[in-house]
């Protein structure tokens, strides 16, 4: 019963965020601000993340490909498949939530405890609108182009290891990788970050914004955010690839 | 003028406000007092939006705030300024920043104008100097001197203050008290003002709304007030600093 009083406390957060705006230059500006913060501030923790898991894939695919029969042109096919099928969306994304969900839901739960979100409400803003749609707009833009990034380094992460580890030359796995290469895995991987994108920023804000108490609260929030987010990215992990795939 | 006609509020089976009338005039400081829990701030976010009331309305120069569409609310909040107890400043603003934000989303001054708007106000309440500071930067008594420079900033009809002296030493309370009492007079702003400080009421109040657990015990003058002989008055007046 709880489970969907929160659902549809959450459907009529996301329908409040859709008022006309009172300027709609601010907006625009917050959301390029907040493009910043959920972006190009999360750069250095998803190459880092996608260099290590290309590297890894790399190391554990060949360990597990003991048969010298097979071609080890394989391996770059597996590792870049791998990475953009599923470690580039689904692992940044969970990093991610962590990240970019503890984040906003902090933010916007300390807001909400100490009146600021009362302060806008009286002013005549719409708070939802204000507070949360710049960052669902942010994050459904800017995700995607993080998975992007992490696809290229996830791979070159990959080669790279197969290089330094002696396990396959650089030529072999880009032989292996663009052999079983298809548009329609990384379109695939680009539905995925988009709703991990919004899974991520709508779920963290609605936590924030429905803070009540002080401190402790917020720190609720802020885990329950990365707690719901995490769960729901991993059921639409499995929901995508059972429609598209 | 505001006006308050049989408003009821309940949380769960608790019942917060008891069939409330009041009327609050422009040009007052009409100060609702009430000993904590007493649902004077639950009142407060009555009327100006934040709770939605069970019964009962809340007319707005005759207009009722409730019923009214959605513009028409929007058009009524913009004339609303409010100083909370805790000032609700905008943390990632510095105090210029926050001052101009109610101009920069209602209005259509140029940067120039509403910079100069900002600096009017911030001299107002005697803040100079203190434009580019965040509020964590700032003592709890310049921040409610921000908050009532962001609360004019649009040439506000009506004032809320929400115990507006509460956690600050005498002296700078009295500032804050005499400060929102100026500028009631100068602007003939409708000021309703949440405080159990008897010194504050009887330092700037013009009217007196006394709520005794959810229930309207009195409205009325001051000095019908400090007359009346009823027993949770005298009660609540007895235990103040002035009558001991």
């Amino acid at each position: 019963m709880l489970l969907f009083y929160n659902f549809g406390r959450y459907l009529l957060f996301l329908a409040s965020m859709f008022s006309k705006p009172e300027k709609i230059g601010i907006y625009i500006s917050r959301t390029f601000n907040e493009m910043v913060s959920i972006g190009i501030n999360s750069l250095p923790i998803v190459a880092i993340i996608a260099l290590f898991s290309g590297g890894v894939s790399t190391i554990q695919t060949s360990y597990q490909l003991i048969a010298s029969w097979i071609s080890k042109t394989i391996i770059g096919s597996i590792v870049s498949d791998t990475v953009i099928l599923e470690f580039a969306p689904t692992i940044t994304c969970l990093v991610l939530a962590g990240k970019v969900g503890s984040s906003i839901a902090s933010e916007i739960g300390t807001m909400k405890v100490s009146e600021q979100i009362d302060a806008l409400e009286v002013m005549g803003i719409n708070s939802t609108g204000y507070l949360a749609l710049p960052k669902i707009l942010a994050g459904v833009i800017m995700i995607p182009m993080l998975i992007i990034i992490a696809m290229f380094l996830g791979i070159w992460g990959g080669m790279m290891a197969g290089m330094a580890t002696g396990i396959l030359p650089a030529e072999m796995f880009l032989e292996g990788a663009r052999g079983t290469f298809k548009t329609f895995n990384v379109v695939f991987a680009l539905i995925k970050a988009t709703s991990f994108g919004f899974i991520i920023t709508s779920i963290s804000s609605f936590q924030g914004y429905f803070t009540e108490g002080g401190a402790l609260e917020v720190g609720k929030s802020s885990t329950n955010a990365v707690v719901y987010s995490s769960v729901m990215i991993l059921c639409a992990d499995y929901v995508i690839a059972q429609l598209f795939l | 003028m505001i006006e308050i006609q049989n408003l009821n509020k309940s949380f769960g089976d608790k019942e917060v406000l008891r069939n409330i009338n009041a009327k609050f005039y422009p040009g007052q400081v009409n100060v609702v007092i009430g000993a904590s829990g007493s649902g004077k701030s639950v009142l407060m976010k009555c009327m100006v939006g934040l709770v939605i009331p069970d019964t009962g309305k809340i007319l707005y120069n005759g207009d009722d705030f409730i019923a009214i569409d959605y513009k028409t609310k929007k058009d009524i909040r913009k004339q609303i300024g409010m100083l909370f107890q805790g000032s609700a400043l905008f943390d990632s603003l510095t105090v210029e920043e926050n001052v101009e934000f109610p101009l920069k989303m209602f209005s259509d001054m140029t940067k120039e104008e509403r910079l100069q708007r900002v600096n009017f106000c911030l001299q107002r309440v005697k803040l100079e100097n203190a434009n580019k500071l965040f509020p964590s930067e700032i003592s709890g008594g310049m921040k409610k001197r921000v908050g009532i420079a962001r609360a004019i900033a649009l040439n506000p009809k009506y004032l809320f203050c929400d115990e507006p002296n509460s956690g600050l030493d005498p002296v700078t309370s009295r500032v804050i008290d005499l400060l929102i009492k100026e500028i009631t007079e100068e602007y003939n702003i409708t000021t309703i003002m949440n405080s159990h400080d008897m010194k504050t009421l009887f330092d700037i109040g013009d009217g007196v709304t006394f709520i005794y657990k959810g229930d309207l015990e009195f409205q009325g003058t001051i000095n019908d007030f400090r007359n009346n002989k009823s027993p949770r008055i005298e009660e609540f007046l007895s235990a103040s600093y002035f009558q001991r």
